[in-house]
Order: structure tokens, then sequence, then C-alpha cells
């Protein structure tokens, strides 16, 4: 019964997003408060109804309901109880009732905390997420319905959990991602919003921001732990395989990277306006996209779940109507946008200035996404235009996202001493010397230090240039730090409460800054250092690897709550001295009959010991590999920096202050009530 | 701005949805492998009909064959099988290679069609099409006697494209094989 209960719950939701799509939208035309008001009660009945539903599917999970076609396909009895719970989205239909669920928890939160905005404004984000959630709710309940039951003949076991999704980083990984996949939903209801309405400004900046910047910052985070997971848990060794699923969660990201930062500039100097209204809508349409490449089947990837032509038409329908028609409504209503009635001077700036070095940060990250765009869906483009098919691979991807990434590390070194309006170059240049001088004797001397040996031979180019653009970005950033401490005098006191009387948004840009520097310090330096070997070894089998001395102890056979496994015991010296004990596995899930490896890991921060066990040779010999990854640990490093400073700016007091509805709206509901009719 | 490029985004999104409506129909792409010219890759897999007994690169026995990827799922596959029936009747040894699929429909699938393989490997993950780069099903490998792949095709082989892109290769590497052995 739960399961019809669930599934009830779900067509419930669906009907009250029906409601909640339409009836604010009208009223916001039509001048009806209390319709408009509607859309707040109906997102929290929403949430409170796919949540209902969601904790029935859980609930299904638990008790091995194995007549629900879906709990049979990805349950076991055998199967531990926290992944039976993540289990829940470890597949199509559940994962898209995540996203239900996501998007229900995003317009609930926008209904409980926008009392400070206008009530058209808010009415309206809300009409429109809600019909994002009619798309979706209408997407689960008529190609992907997680209730569907197998009856009468319904299995006594379940088919069990894929087994790389039996994994820590399950439980994580999904919800963090989809929390920014749909979080931008919200920055795409304010940008239509605002085009319906006509009404953008600083303010429409102000509210908006916040909502961009913590989407931005679960995305970041979502993508860290997929890339960690990925690192760890597919035996690989990679950390990141251009895949089209997880170009798919990087172009968005991109997107919503320069996003955070146009609007910066659309808040404090109303300029950039088509151009932020544009990456906003953007930013959801490619996480759309990203959903139609992993749900339809076009690509074939390493994540690929299904191939199912009927879901890939629904999505694609879904997709053109929703970013077709943004885009057309843009088009449309931009001059509307770009001159606002309270304007009371053109927004000027230099050749160079704040302005221009964030137009230079957008035009570089649009780029990039724009050129995985393309590499992800050539083999696509020139199978239509019958061009000949060719495969793009890492190499077309590294040719053009490594430069750009370089190129935005040294503009962003300048960009934090930049101004607004004009910014003196001589000023610039100074600034920059004694970092560059710096960052250029780091560059050239550390990679003498860093390979096995002291030599020339070993001596890298790549690792020159890394070294040079982290140092880069790090050292100007700490300059500047630096000066904002010793403003007025140069006591120590008065440094100290410089300290905290810095605003958490520059904090935040400050530690995302030096998160990017942190990232690519790892990308290049693990790249360049990585020492790998495939060896074949028996018990009592000692070999050495880039310094480190890996012995082969033992090899037992270990039994797990849903499977068996080979376990071996590895230890790693160096100098004779003992580091790590290492235990990789060989698993063998019963109910799939399956064989999985798991990899052992000793992190550092300096350097990760890898060790993985291949194939079972002839007699006790093994197929082991081995690797060294100097730096690796600073990819995610870095990339959780990122997400902090997102966070920090996030809590920036300006925007928490609540000034009363009516002094901080006053003008602004007239504009826009004047507009809309 | 100029009123007419606040269309641009409009347009260039009209044309992205066009090519992702025709690619919905089609998905077989004849892609260059890099793998040509390289070894099989080594695996260790389950056959499809016999779960216990392991598959390796050792069982294609030093022949010269044909390695096809397949799947229940796939639609192609279906129109291939009948000239794949009809190779292994001449003489063509095949080896299949079952694609992110579920034994039990795979095995009905061959028993109500036929069964060209000489033994099917069993990836219901993806594992070995990973290592082979696989794009999508069907999708053929040519393999010399000594493990080497010579030629891919992705997507359909029939009659036409066994007598452009296989037969004399195929015809060429059998002779050489057997000038070995003599």
């Amino acid at each position: 019964m739960i399961a019809e209960y669930g599934h009830l719950a779900l067509i419930i939701a669906l009907c009250l997003s029906i409601v909640q799509a339409i009836v604010p939208m009208v009223g916001s035309f039509a001048g009806y408060r209390t319709w408009m008001r509607l859309g707040h009660s109906l997102a929290i009945g929403q949430l409170v109804f796919v949540a209902i539903s969601f904790a029935c599917l859980t609930a299904a999970f638990l008790q091995d309901d194995f007549s629900l076609q879906y709990v049979a396909n990805n349950s076991n009895t055998l199967l531990p109880t926290q992944f039976k719970v993540s289990a829940v989205w470890g597949a199509h239909e559940g994962s898209l009732l995540l996203w239900a669920l996501i998007l229900a928890v995003w317009s609930a939160a926008v209904a409980l905390f926008s009392s400070h905005l206008p009530l058209v404004l808010s009415s309206r984000v809300l009409s429109i997420l809600g019909a994002i959630s009619v798309g979706f709710g209408l997407f689960i309940l008529l190609t992907s319905n997680p209730f569907a039951r197998i009856l009468p003949f319904s299995p006594t076991e379940g088919g069990d959990l894929n087994p790389l999704l039996q994994d820590f980083g399950l439980i994580v990984h999904p919800p963090m991602l989809y929390m920014g996949y749909v979080g931008f939903s919200v920055a795409f209801a304010f940008a239509v919003a605002a085009l319906i309405g006509g009404q953008f400004d600083s303010a429409w900046a102000r509210w908006a921001r916040p909502w961009i910047n913590s989407a931005w910052v679960f995305l970041t985070i979502g993508i860290t732990l997929g890339s960690w997971w990925a690192y760890y848990e597919l035996g690989w060794g990679g950390w990141w395989f251009w895949d089209p699923v997880e170009n798919a969660s990087l172009m968005p990201w991109l997107v919503g990277t320069a996003l955070v930062h146009s609007i910066s500039v659309t808040e404090k100097r109303g300029a950039f306006r088509s151009w932020t209204l544009l990456l906003a809508i953007l930013a959801f349409s490619l996480s759309l996209l990203g959903t139609f490449l992993v749900r339809s089947g076009v690509l074939t990837s390493v994540h690929a779940f299904a191939n199912d032509p009927e879901r890939g038409v629904f999505i694609l329908a879904f997709l053109g109507l929703v970013v077709g028609s943004s885009l057309l409504l843009f088009a449309l209503r931009g001059p509307v946008v770009q001159r606002q009635k309270g304007d009371t001077e053109v927004v000027s700036y230099s050749g160079l200035s704040r302005e221009m070095m964030l137009l230079l940060n957008n035009v570089l990250l649009v780029s990039a996404m724009a050129m995985i765009l393309i590499g992800t869906l050539y083999p696509l483009i020139a199978d239509v235009l019958d061009l000949g098919k060719i495969s793009v691979g890492p190499p077309y991807f590294n040719f053009f996202f490594v430069p750009m990434t370089l190129g935005l590390m040294v503009a962003m070194g300048f960009a934090v001493f930049s101004r607004w309006k004009k910014t003196d170059a001589n000023m610039l240049l100074q600034k920059g010397m004694v970092p560059f001088l710096i960052s250029l004797s780091a560059a050239l001397i550390l990679p003498l230090f860093l390979a096995e040996s002291i030599s020339w031979a070993t001596y890298s180019i790549t690792a020159v240039i890394t070294l040079g653009a982290s140092f880069w970005v790090v050292t100007m950033s700490l300059e500047d730090l630096w000066q904002k401490l010793d403003r007025g005098s140069s006591k120590q006191s008065s440094r100290l409460k410089n300290l905290t009387k810095l605003p958490s948004s520059y904090w935040g840009m400050q530690v995302a800054h030096i998160g990017i520097a942190v990232c690519a310090l790892g990308v290049g330096l693990s790249s360049v250092y990585d020492v790998q070997k495939d060896v074949r070894m028996v018990p009592g089998d000692r070999v050495e690897v880039a310094g480190y001395e890996f012995t082969f102890d033992s090899l037992d056979f270990v039994q797990g709550p849903n499977f068996g496994a080979s376990r071996a015991q590895i230890s790693a010296y160096k100098n004779d001295r003992l580091v790590a004990v290492l235990h990789p596995e060989k698993r063998k899930y019963e109910a799939r009959n399956q064989v999985m490896t798991e990899a052992a890991l000793d992190a550092g921060l300096t350097r990760d010991l890898y060790v993985s066990l291949g194939e079972p040779l002839k007699g006790d010999a093994w197929a082991i590999r081995l690797h060294v990854k100097p730096f690796v640990r600073c990819i995610w490093l870095g990339g959780l920096m990122i997400g902090l400073g997102g966070l920090l700016s996030v809590m920036d007091k300006r925007y928490r202050r609540r000034r009363k509805p009516s002094t901080q709206t006053a003008p602004q509901p007239a504009a826009t009530e004047a507009a809309a009719q | 701005m100029n009123r007419l490029t606040l269309f641009v985004p409009f347009a260039l999104c009209l044309a992205l949805g066009a090519f992702l409506f025709f690619s919905l129909g089609k998905n077989p792409l004849d892609l260059p492998s890099a793998l040509v010219g390289e070894p099989f890759p080594e695996f260790a897999l389950e056959e499809l009909h016999e779960p216990e007994r392991q598959v390796s690169t050792d069982d294609f026995d030093g022949q010269v064959l044909l390695v096809n990827v397949w799947a229940t799922w796939c639609f192609a596959c279906r129109i291939e099988h009948p000239w794949l029936n009809s190779l292994a009747e001449q003489g063509v040894a095949i080896v299949g290679l079952n694609y992110k699929d579920h034994r039990k429909l795979a095995q009905d699938w061959l028993g109500e069609r036929g069964d060209p393989y000489q033994f099917s490997i069993f990836d219901p993950r993806g594992v070995l099409g990973i290592d082979l780069g696989v794009y999508g099903a069907p999708e053929t490998y040519l393999v010399d006697a000594e493990g080497i792949i010579r030629h891919r095709r992705v997507g359909v082989v029939d009659e036409r494209v066994w007598n452009e892109e296989f037969r004399d290769l195929y015809q060429q590497l059998v002779d050489d094989a057997n000038a070995k052995t003599e």
C-alpha cells in the first residue's frame, strides 16, 4: 500500500504545481493579491507531498518491497541499510524523484525567504518554478514512474544496487550536484520574472544574488565530490575523464561562475544587464541539457543509465519549451530591461577597469563552456551533417581548456586590484611587480626539487607554468589583503581591527580565488609527477615506485555483507620506514555476480599512494597497479575552498539586512506593475 | 545594442534543438578507433550462457575473428543479426560481446534468432566496452591471429559493409595466418 500512497502523493504534488504555475501568474497581471499570495502556500504544499512520495519510496526500499520494479532492480535483502536509502536515487526513476524533491525544496525556500521582495516579483518567480515542476512531474509520472509494480509474479529477491554505487560517494554526490543544478532554476525564474515585469536593476540583482551564489556553491561541491568519488571508486586512478556526463555538470558550472561575477557588476554598477539575464537563463538551460544528454542515450558514456528514446523525446520537448520560450522572451523584452526608468546616468567605464576585467572573465568562461559544448556534441552534429565521424577526447578538451584556465588565472591576479570605472595601468603593473618576481622564482626553482631526483632530465615546463600561475594568484591575493589591512595606520592593533571589518564577501572572493590556484596546482603537478607501475607480484615481492618501496605481504579472503573479497595487504616504505599499510580488494558481489575493484589509498596533502588489484594471474600472482600521485589531493581541497568562498559570500551581511518591505520596495512595485500593464 | 543581436541566442538554441532532435533517431557512429593496430584489451569476464566460465583473450585461440558488440536493447542489432548468422555458416569465427544487457533477455534473444557466436562475453556494466572505447551498439572489430585489432566498424555490418570493408582484409589475414602455421 505504501507505494500507492507515494504514487498518489506525487499526483497530488503535480496538481498543486499546475495551480502554482497558473494562479499567481494570472494574479500578478490582474492585480489580485490573494491569487499572488497563493503561490507561497502552494510551494510549501508541494514540498510536503513530494516529500511524502519520496519517503514512501524510501520505505519501500527499507522494507525490501520487490513487487516494485524499481526496488527489485536496485536493491537486495543483503544490501546494508545506508545503501538501501541511497539506492533510492541510484538509478533513473529515483534520481528524477530526487530532482523533483530538490526543486520543491528550493521553491519552498523561495516562498519562505521572499517576504522582503515585492509580491509581484516573488509570485512570478514561484509561478515559473511551478511550471518547471509541472514538466518534471509529468516526466516522472508518464515515462519513469518509480512506483510501477511487477504483479502478480513479483521476485522474492532484488537484483542489487550497482556495486559501483555502493559507496559513501553516492550518498552525498548526487544530492549535492542536484542542489546545484536545480538551484539554477531559481536564478532562471528570477531572470524570466524580470523579463516579464521589465524591472531589472540593482535591487533585483541584490535579491537574486544569494540564490545564485548558493546554487553555485552546491554545484561546486557536487562536482568536487563527484571527481573525488571517481578517483577512489572507479579504480583507474583518474579524477576527470571529459566524459559527456562530467561535461554536462561542468558547463553549467562555468556559466554559473560567469554569472556569479557578472551579477556583481549588475548589483554594484547597474551594467551588464542583458548579459546577466542571458547567463541566468543559460545556466539552467545547460543543467537541463545535461539531463537530456544523460537520460536520452544519444551519447554513450560511463554513466549512461538508460537508452530510452521515448524519454529522450520528452526531455527534448521540455528543454525546447523552457529554453526556447525564455530566449524568445529575452529577445523580445531585452530592450525594456536595458533601459530602466530610474537610470540617472549612463553607466560608463573605461578600457581598463574592474568592469572590463569581469567582462574578460565572462568571455573566457563562456568560451570555455562553448568549446566543451562543441566537443561534447560534436559527434552528434557531425553525424547529422554527414561530415564524417570523429570522436573528440581529452586531447581536444585539454588543448582548449588549459590555456583558457591559465589566461583566467593571469587576469585573476590583476582583477583583485582593479577599480570600478577606471583603473590606472601603471598602478596595476607596480602592484604586480613583487608577486611576479616571487612567482617567477618559485616557478623556476621548485620543479628542481619536486621530481624524484635533482636533475635537468626531470625538469618539467608544465610544472613551471602551473607553479607560476598558482603562485601568481596567491601572492596577488595576499598582497591585496595586506594592503586592505594596512589602510589607515600600520599599527598592529588597527590591522587586527581592519581584519574583522573586511566584509565576508571579500573573504569569499579571496578564498575562492586561492582555491582555484590550489586546484590548478593539484591538476598540474599530479599530471606531471604521477608515477604508475603495473606489476605482477606474488606475496613477499618488493617493488620500488618513485622512492617508495611496496611489499606484497599477504592475501586473504574476507566476507562482506553482500560480497566476498580477495584482500591484499601491501605495505609502503620510504627510506626503510613504514609509511602506510594498504588493503586493496577485489570484490565479488553475490547478487549480480559482479566483480569490483576496491582501490586502497594513503592520502596526504603532498602525495597519495594508490594501490589497486588487477586480475589474478597464475598461481599466487596478481596483477597490481601501484601509483604515487603527488599533490593530487590539492584538486579537491581547491574545489572545497572554491565552494567555501561562495558560501562566505552568500553569508555577507548586506543580503541578510531585512528592511521593512514598505521602505525598501516602495518605488519598485509601482514600476513593476506599471511595466506589467 | 543592436535589436537583432538579442535574437542570436534564440536562433542558436533553435539550431541546437534541431540537431539534438535529428540525433535522437540515429545512434551508430563510424569512429576511427585509436585501438586499430593495437592488441585487443585484456579482460576476464563471464560467458553469457555459462556464468561459471571465465573467458579472456586466451579463448580467441589464435583465430582470425570478429568481435561483435550487441545488446537486446539495440534495435539495429536485430537488423544485423541475420547476416551474422549467415557469416557464421560460411565459417567466419565470431565472438559476441553482450554489452550492458540482462543475461536472461540476451539468452532468450539468441535462442529466438539463432546464435552465430563461438562464445559470448557477458559485459553487463560495459567494463570491456570502456577499454575498447565502444561508442554504441552494434560495433564490430576484426581481430587477427595475433590478437591485434585490424578494423573497426561502428554500426550495422550487413552484406554491403562486409563486402566493402571486411571481406578482402579478412581473407588476407586468414591467408597470412595459414601461411605462418605451414
